[in-house]
């Protein structure tokens, strides 16, 4: 088990510094000049300089690489190019939001999904079936845009419940807040309980094929008990590897749903930065996107082996 | 099987060639999924729009009518007319030909990029691929897909083109990962061994004998990809990175469509529906695909 460990923990190690080389060269071909974008254009060409050298843009690339590494590590990722912000205090402030956003969202999936995953594999081959295996797979198939554009069009054009867009913070007013995320979250939500209803039904179907399934049903356990207390337990051990990979996904989600609604959290913070060539933002903004993707993945990894003893070292495929 | 022997059935088989046999029953497996051929026949139609938009439109996409602006949808306009009084139907109709570009090049990319590195890497093996491109694409899988297309589009340049390259990178790693699994478990079979025993050069090996045996499940990862690829597109657009104006988008068309939701509801609703079809069609269909493969050939 320890080895176990370290091995998958270095590998960590390896793939956070793959990841932090990717950022920091992506962004350094990134055409446009950051001394520039603080002067403005008509600065001198001597302060352009001057600045240069003090923020290390003349240092050779590992150089500066390795500065920005050790600063980002000790959780300084520099200053906005916009405002002069601290980045780690922006992100700080945006990421609450964003987790906000993100348990609705899965709360929403799951209340979806575990209902209709299990209708679907115990009625395995019925209507009810099908009609839940065509909506997860329409539910796959949505574009996440343009289901928020559909449900602003229902709930705030047609109907008039909800407003199209806003953000009001969870401290300022908790219903308000909740509500105005309701929209969105279901937009996020909806793809996610179609995918999870999908992963949930194949491992339920395998599991309820099991031979302890049989015996609970000979021993005449009522249904319920089989389904919910035997069969629902064992099934959820893969999804919930796989809801690790799905993380990823939501998070890229997050970024086109957020401009839509205009909720000031991550995922606007990187679109915006990115189209205000705003460096410094953008990296540590999609860094830290990457690091909470690898930093699951590694806790998903070792609460199923502890889960489940049958996992062992370098399961590599 | 007894049934069928005492039937005699068997022995009328027995003539036909068994690739010939067994491509038949693939093809009735794939027949009898009644919503992989719906999928299937509405990506045929989608393709037939894509290659031939011109005939379907009933407007030119790109004629401004300042006389009908934002008409709603009528017998003159089916889906009504967009905000400098173009045509929805024609336009949402052309933009199927960038949708399905997008998809299929995209996916051209990474399978060009993932194919051959991933057969190396899992045939030879060795540092390489344990150090290097197994970390590199744990890397890249670390990303949020649409993040990493939104960034290297930004280092790119906003487009059309730069957006397909940018999604074949980010779909690569995928492939390479399964290309590089199927192989890795080829290596060790025993036709392989035989055509190394017969002293086969390894290229001879990998692309000759591995690659054909590996083909169903490249296949159908592709067929998904393409319906990734397709929304990833949309998305890029819609944020205004992707396809440019005034080339017709389904994405950039939601993203003008949404500044009208109150005015033209149906500038919300076309392209995205045509995004939906496009998309499930081509899940259904790819869906489809792999059940067709998979009791035989895996």
């Amino acid at each position: 088990m320890f080895y176990f460990l370290l091995r998958r923990f270095s590998l960590m190690v390896v793939v956070l510094l793959l990841v932090s080389i990717i950022i920091f060269s992506l962004l350094n071909i990134l055409p446009g000049d950051p001394a520039m974008l603080i002067l403005g254009q008509e600065s001198s060409p001597e302060a352009l300089e001057a600045l240069r050298e003090k923020m290390g843009l003349n240092d050779p690339l590992p150089v500066q690489y390795l500065h920005w590494l050790t600063d980002s590590l000790q959780g300084d990722f520099g200053k906005s190019l916009r405002d002069n912000n601290d980045v780690t205090a922006i992100l700080l402030k945006k990421v609450p939001i964003t987790i906000q956003l993100a348990f609705m969202s899965f709360a929403i999936a799951v209340l979806i999904a575990v209902p209709a995953a299990i209708i679907s594999a115990t009625r395995k081959g019925t209507s009810l079936d099908y009609l839940s295996t065509f909506f997860s797979l329409s539910g796959v198939s949505f574009p996440p845009f343009w289901l928020g554009i559909l449900l602003i069009l229902i709930f705030s054009v047609g109907l008039g419940w909800l407003p199209p867009s806003g953000f009001v913070s969870l401290a300022e007013n908790p219903v308000r807040s909740v509500l105005l995320m309701l929209m969105p979250a279901l937009a996020l939500g909806i793809r996610l309980a179609a995918e999870l209803t999908r992963m949930l039904r194949s491992s339920l179907l395998e599991v309820l094929q099991s031979d302890y399934i049989r015996t609970g049903y000979a021993k005449g356990l009522m249904e319920r008990a089989v389904v919910f207390k035997h069969a629902l337990r064992n099934s959820l051990i893969p999804v919930i590897t796989i809801s690790g990979l799905q993380f990823a996904t939501l998070i890229g989600g997050v970024v086109i749903i957020e401009t839509i609604f205009s909720i000031p959290g991550i995922g606007q913070l990187v679109y915006s930065a990115i189209l205000a060539r705003d460096f410094p933002v953008v990296q540590g903004a999609v860094m830290m996107m990457a690091f909470s993707v690898v930093i699951i993945n590694f806790m998903v990894d070792i609460t199923y082996s502890i889960l489940d003893p049958r996992i062992k070292v370098g399961g590599e495929r | 099987m007894m049934e069928q022997v005492q039937k005699g059935e068997i022995t009328s088989v027995k003539t036909e060639y068994p690739r010939i046999r067994l491509m038949k029953e693939m093809l009735q497996r794939l027949l009898e999924n009644k919503l992989a051929v719906v999928g299937g026949v509405f990506t045929i139609l989608l393709i037939f729009l894509a290659l031939f938009p011109g005939v379907v439109a009933t407007h030119s996409h790109t004629e401004q009518d300042y006389s009908a602006v934002l008409v709603p949808p009528s017998a003159a306009h089916w889906f009504g007319t967009d905000e400098l009084g173009r045509d929805l139907f024609s336009r949402v109709i052309y933009g199927a030909t960038t949708s399905l570009k997008a998809g299929l090049i995209s996916v051209g990319i990474a399978l060009g990029i993932g194919l051959p590195i991933g057969m190396l890497s899992g045939y030879f093996r060795g540092v390489w691929d344990e150090f290097l491109i197994m970390r590199i694409t744990d890397a890249m899988l670390s990303f949020p897909p649409l993040v990493l297309a939104l960034t290297l589009v930004a280092v790119f340049g906003a487009g059309l083109e730069n957006a397909m390259i940018a999604i074949g990178l980010v779909l690569t790693p995928s492939f390479m990962r399964l290309i590089r699994g199927e192989v890795l478990a080829h290596r060790e079979k025993e036709y392989v061994e035989a055509a190394r025993a017969s002293g086969l050069p390894s290229w001879r090996i990998l692309f000759i004998h591995i690659l054909p045996n590996t083909i169903a499940p490249i296949i159908v990862q592709a067929t998904l990809a393409i319906a990734a690829a397709i929304i990833t597109e949309a998305s890029l657009s819609y944020l205004g990175l992707g396809t440019q104006p005034p080339t017709p988008s389904w994405g950039s068309m939601l993203s003008t469509g949404q500044g009208y939701l109150e005015q033209a509801p149906w500038l919300g609703l076309f392209p995205g529906l045509f995004i939906f079809i496009t998309v499930l069609s081509i899940n259904l269909f790819g869906d489809g695909i792999r059940d067709m493969f998979d009791s035989k050939l895996k």
